[in-house]
């Protein structure tokens, strides 16, 4: 029983890891350029198939490095050419549009590498089990949890501490004002969306090797991480981290007592937090919006 | 328009409707075709009172709409043959989960609170996914069909016959439509719009935001779920799509493409959305493409919509 519920924590773990990568790249857009990119989806799944059709070319960790990389040039192409002219307009719009796109990525993947799943290689070596007792630690899993951990770190470092960064959690808080400083704003949104297109991407290479490929992964994905933004707390990025994590545990915890609630109980966690505290675990107060 | 043009334009709807089994068979299409029109424009109509009128983007209407389709069929098979009180549940059930779901969003705003439907849509379509005792999970529920209605000695036969059928919807179509124009012609529907407008000075006049918010939403997913009663009866089936969060987007297309401040715009936007819908999924694999595609040009160059670019060429 206790490896029972080490086994799906564990896996909880992991997904969760996935909701919050995903999540952080949706929240970075949302709060610097107010738009919800409902084809973050179709991103995650791009940057898995540019894998998988670079593996055979340059290995696992020459994809590694250069999928998310291709991933976030398109996201760039698409932000400038569709996106942008969008800014500042209704919501709504920014919404339609990239939900327009997430049909045409999912379309565009099954035409060109089919409807049924891939198998997606890694190394021999990453995959097999590390201990007997405790079969579901493969060398592959903690190599993931070691990159999301990387990739996290390594984006709250460029918030924090480069002139990017901040200038962006500036421009969160007022865009106005930073552009009159003098920054150009619209470089920002630009590599803010990079960013989080660059994150989505290596999400879907890491997912690609765990989860298998096929071309609905994001659209599996994208769902929760919209619960995992509004758990953690609209505008908090280390909220949203905490949001994706906690949904991946509690849906974890509730495969062993109740398999067929998994998903459902992500969303009695959101309604509880809507109810009990309406702007999140870590959202800012006043920000109710 | 003027108001006799406007009068000309209602008058003109309900004739094409009234007409639409007959003259629908001359350009392609088939009764069926004309009914399933009918109820898409029904659910985005419905979603429109939110959209449109209030200025609240909700991005979730799937989920009435899917629990309309679900209290119907499950009631028609497990608890009575009877269609009517099958549409009975299905509406009583949508309504009481858009009210205690309306009342944990309602003070969300804008971006956000799309957010938050987007988030609360997919919810019941989980359940309907893994619930297979009850709602056949992925295969949805089957073998039963919608029941002809009793009416004293009479009968009304729209199970065996497609038009009789398509009447039926139409007339539910007909009460519903004049119970959202009465509504929207109310003080309440005014006070609706003055919060569209400015939200920060309806407030300052003293109307309770929160709660016009919250009763708008339980309207329009009342309706809503009207439509998906019929969209159940319809198929004689219904399966978690019906749920899912591409219906709720697909409604809200049709609300823009239409003309999300016209009365009948979301009525025009589903007519053109179904049968392109319906002519290109028998024509391509790839679907899928072009209705994204669709999405991605009426956002660049046609925001305001069919209606909304008529309008502004008539007034200028």
């Amino acid at each position: 029983m206790t490896q029972l519920i080490l086994f799906n924590l564990f896996n909880g773990l992991i997904v969760g890891a996935f909701y919050a990568l995903m999540a952080l790249g949706l929240s970075l857009i949302l709060n610097l350029s107010g738009v919800i990119n409902f084809a973050h989806g179709g991103f995650l799944a791009l940057g898995a198939y540019l894998a998988y059709a670079l593996i055979p070319v340059i290995g696992f960790w020459g994809a590694l490095v250069v999928a998310p990389v291709l991933t976030a040039v398109v996201g760039l192409a698409v932000e400038r050419v569709l996106i942008r002219p969008l800014y500042g307009r209704d919501p709504l719009y920014g919404l339609l549009l990239t939900f327009g796109l997430a049909y045409i990525f999912e379309d565009a993947m099954r035409l060109i590498w089919g409807a049924q799943s891939v198998p997606f290689q890694v190394p021999g070596w990453l995959t097999s089990p590390l201990s007997r007792q405790y079969f579901f630690l493969t060398g592959y899993r903690l190599f993931m949890i070691l990159v999301v951990a990387l990739a996290v770190a390594g984006l709250f470092y460029v918030l924090t501490y480069t002139r990017l960064g901040i200038r962006i959690r500036a421009g969160t808080q007022d865009l106005e004002t930073v552009s009159t400083l003098g920054v150009n704003t619209r470089i920002l949104r630009s590599l803010n969306f990079g960013i989080g297109i660059y994150i989505a991407g290596l999400a879907g290479v890491l997912a690609a090797g765990l989860l298998g490929l096929s071309p609905t992964i994001g659209s599996a994905l994208i769902m929760p991480s919209f619960v995992a933004i509004i758990v953690g707390g609209l505008g908090s990025l280390l909220g949203t981290l905490f949001g994706g994590l906690l949904i991946g545990l509690a849906s974890g915890l509730t495969a062993v007592f109740f398999p067929s609630a998994t998903e459902a109980v992500i969303y009695v966690m959101m309604g509880l937090v809507l109810l009990v505290r309406p702007r999140g675990l870590l959202g800012e107060e006043g920000r109710v919006h | 328009m003027t108001p006799i043009a406007r009068r000309g334009f209602d008058i003109a709807v309900w004739v094409a409707l009234l007409f639409m089994p007959y003259w629908m068979g001359a350009i392609g299409g088939y009764t069926e075709l004309a009914t399933r029109i009918v109820v898409m424009a029904l659910a985005a109509m419905s979603l429109n009172i939110l959209l449109g009128f209030t200025g609240v983007l909700s991005f979730g209407h799937a989920a009435y709409f899917g629990l309309g389709a679900y209290g119907t069929a499950l009631t028609i098979k497990y608890l009575v043959p009877s269609t009517l009180l099958g549409m009975a549940v299905g509406i009583v059930t949508a309504t009481a989960a858009a009210a205690v779901i309306g009342a944990l969003i309602v003070k969300r705003r804008g971006v956000y609170f799309a957010m938050v439907t987007i988030a609360f849509g997919q919810v019941f379509y989980f359940i309907a996914f893994r619930w297979n005792a009850v709602t056949g999970g992925d295969d949805g529920v089957t073998d039963w069909h919608r029941m002809p209605i009793g009416l004293g000695p009479a009968r009304l036969d729209i199970f065996g016959n497609d038009k009789i059928f398509y009447y039926f919807v139409l007339a539910i179509f007909a009460i519903c439509v004049g119970l959202m124009a009465g509504l929207l012609n109310s003080p309440f529907g005014r006070t609706l719009l003055a919060i569209r407008e400015n939200e920060r000075r309806a407030r300052f006049l003293g109307i309770p935001i929160e709660r016009h918010i919250w009763l708008s939403f339980v309207v329009s997913c009342l309706f809503v779920s009207v439509a998906g009663c019929l969209y159940a009866l319809l198929n004689n089936f219904t399966d978690p799509r019906a749920l899912r969060f591409d219906l709720s987007g697909n409604l809200v297309i049709m609300a823009v493409l239409g003309g999300m401040r016209s009365f009948w715009g979301p009525l025009i936007g589903a007519a053109i959305f179904v049968a392109l819908q319906d002519y290109v999924s028998s024509h391509t694999a790839n679907w899928m493409s072009v209705i994204g595609l669709v999405f991605v040009l009426v956002v660049r160059f046609f925001p305001r919509g069919v209606l909304g670019v008529l309008r502004s060429r008539s007034s200028a």
